[in-house]
């Protein structure tokens, strides 16, 4: 299967990648690792005329750097990276350990934290851990810079805060504070999320102080579960409350429907994976 | 469309073709140059029998657009084998009895050769999850686990004779 004819542009810079885009609109799209705009491609699903091709942009922006209170991750690190990565298996191992479930090994060698934050499939894993992490997403268009809040950057089916013609560039992970875990409903035969939940939680004699859970493939975008969290908060950690909290997992959301999970079954996995992150990210706390 | 020039390094000999943008990597790779051993399995990124290693890292070429690995240096099934003898991992598929239509083999050899790279003492869960982007239809995976612990056993003694 070939893709539909297109021009092939390699830029060496932000600024010239930002130009393409400003010159080509709708007609332009950014290749990162393609894992997921190739194969749609492929199938004629996505049409581009003109590809940007980012990896002359690997010596900016692929980087795992400590900055403090944040870890700092460059669009381009690829899952294998970021799941290897010392620093981050250290001071925000959600999310290394959100992307070893990702895919296979070839498809970690080669697929991005920014092409899959872009794309925003809602089967996809990395949207319920940026969630639980209250990371920020940095934006470069034309006219500068902006940093969106990751509970502000999915907003429905494979559609972001991300403005036509602007480039995501960089992801701000808080230093994780308390144990974390992200379990995961592999759908048997393309093995991406029928249900994903990353929960971070933080306490000390056995009362939890702050708990954040992040949601994917139940919705049509990924979603944090909030009246989880005010369930477990100031509370006595126990699992009949972790069990109870996690009652709410799917509250307030209008879960998917395919012929793979029902809406009432995404519901029922949403609340048990929900309860096991929660009891597993409390053990590590 | 206008034809862009691709060179790339493939089992150490350098080639310079010129192809259409939209040319898959796995497409240059058999029909560009003739080595035929990597294969178009699925064609939709799922079972790994495209699998080569380009800069060190195993990917799908069938996912990968020939101009991506402009510059690139590939290993393909082809440059396993050096000066007529079997690489370990394709002497462990012979031995352990690793395939049986073989039209898996490449990607599988390819992607167990960045697994021993990455952890040459592989458990046999390990092996069975790093692998999950592979598909074969025949063996039932178990003498393919076997042919990879024999490469692991085999290298790890060559090591060791390498360090006396
Ligand atoms: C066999 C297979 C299995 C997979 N399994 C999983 C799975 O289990 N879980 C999972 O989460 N994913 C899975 N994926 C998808 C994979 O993780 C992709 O790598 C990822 O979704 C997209 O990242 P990419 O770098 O490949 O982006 P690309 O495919 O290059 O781009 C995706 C989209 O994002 C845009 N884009 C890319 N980079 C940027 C940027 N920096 N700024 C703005 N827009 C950008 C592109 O224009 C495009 O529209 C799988 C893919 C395959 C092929
Ligand atoms: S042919 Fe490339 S993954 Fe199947
Ligand atoms: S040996 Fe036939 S598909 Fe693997």
């Amino acid at each position: 299967m070939y893709p539909e004819s297109f021009s092939y542009h390699a830029p060496s810079t932000l600024d010239e990648a930002l130009g393409l885009l400003a010159q080509h609109g709708d007609d332009a799209k950014l290749l990162a690792g393609g894992h997921s705009l190739l194969p749609a491609m492929k199938l004629r699903l996505s049409t581009p005329a003109h590809l940007v091709d980012l990896k002359g942009l690997r010596g900016q922006l692929q980087y795992i750097r400590d900055e403090g209170d944040t870890i700092a991750v460059g669009a381009l690190s690829t899952h294998h990276q970021i799941h290897t990565s010392e620093l981050l298996g250290s001071r925000a191992p959600l999310l290394a350990e959100t992307a070893g479930h990702i895919g296979d090994m070839q498809v970690r060698n080669v697929g991005t934290l920014g092409g899959s934050l872009a794309h925003a499939d809602p089967a996809g894993d990395f949207p319920a851990a940026i969630l639980a992490a209250e990371a920020d997403l940095v934006l470069q268009g034309a006219g500068g810079q902006r940093t969106v809040a990751a509970t502000d950057f999915f907003q429905g089916f494979f559609e972001t805060a991300a403005e036509p013609g602007e480039i995501l560039i960089e992801v701000r992970v808080p230093v994780q504070k308390g144990g974390s875990s992200y379990q995961k409903f592999y759908h048997p035969a393309s093995g991406y999320a029928i249900c994903g939940v990353a929960a971070v939680i933080e306490g000390t004699n056995g009362t939890v102080s702050r708990c954040r859970v992040g949601v994917t493939g139940v919705s049509d975008a990924g979603y944090r579960a909030t009246a989880v969290e005010r369930a477990l908060e100031g509370q006595t950690f126990s699992a009949e409350l972790a069990a109870s909290a996690a009652e709410q997992a799917a509250a307030g959301v209008d879960p998917l429907e395919d012929p793979f999970a029902s809406a009432d079954y995404r519901s029922h996995l949403a609340r048990v994976h929900t309860r096991r992150a929660l009891t597993a990210a409390w053990e590590r706390n | 469309m206008d034809k862009v020039s691709v060179t790339l390094t493939v089992n150490g000999q350098s080639y310079s073709r010129e192809v259409e943008p939209r040319t898959l990597l796995v497409h240059l790779i058999r029909e560009g140059l003739g080595l035929t051993g990597t294969h178009v399995g699925c064609d939709t990124s799922s079972c790994g029998s495209c699998t080569v290693i380009v800069d060190g890292l195993a990917v799908k070429s069938c996912t990968l657009l020939a101009v991506q690995a402009d510059g690139s240096e590939i290993t393909t099934v082809e440059g396993l084998a050096s000066n007529g003898e079997l690489h370990p991992i394709q002497e462990g598929f012979w031995e352990m009895h690793g395939l049986q239509c073989g039209f898996c083999t490449p990607g599988f050899l390819m992607a167990s050769l960045q697994l021993l790279e990455r952890n040459p003492d592989p458990s046999e869960e390990e092996i069975r999850h790093e692998l999950e982007g592979n598909y074969c239809r025949c063996t039932g995976y178990h003498n393919i686990v076997r042919a990879i612990r024999y490469a692991a056993d085999k290298l790890s003694a060559a090591e060791a004779v390498a360090g006396d």
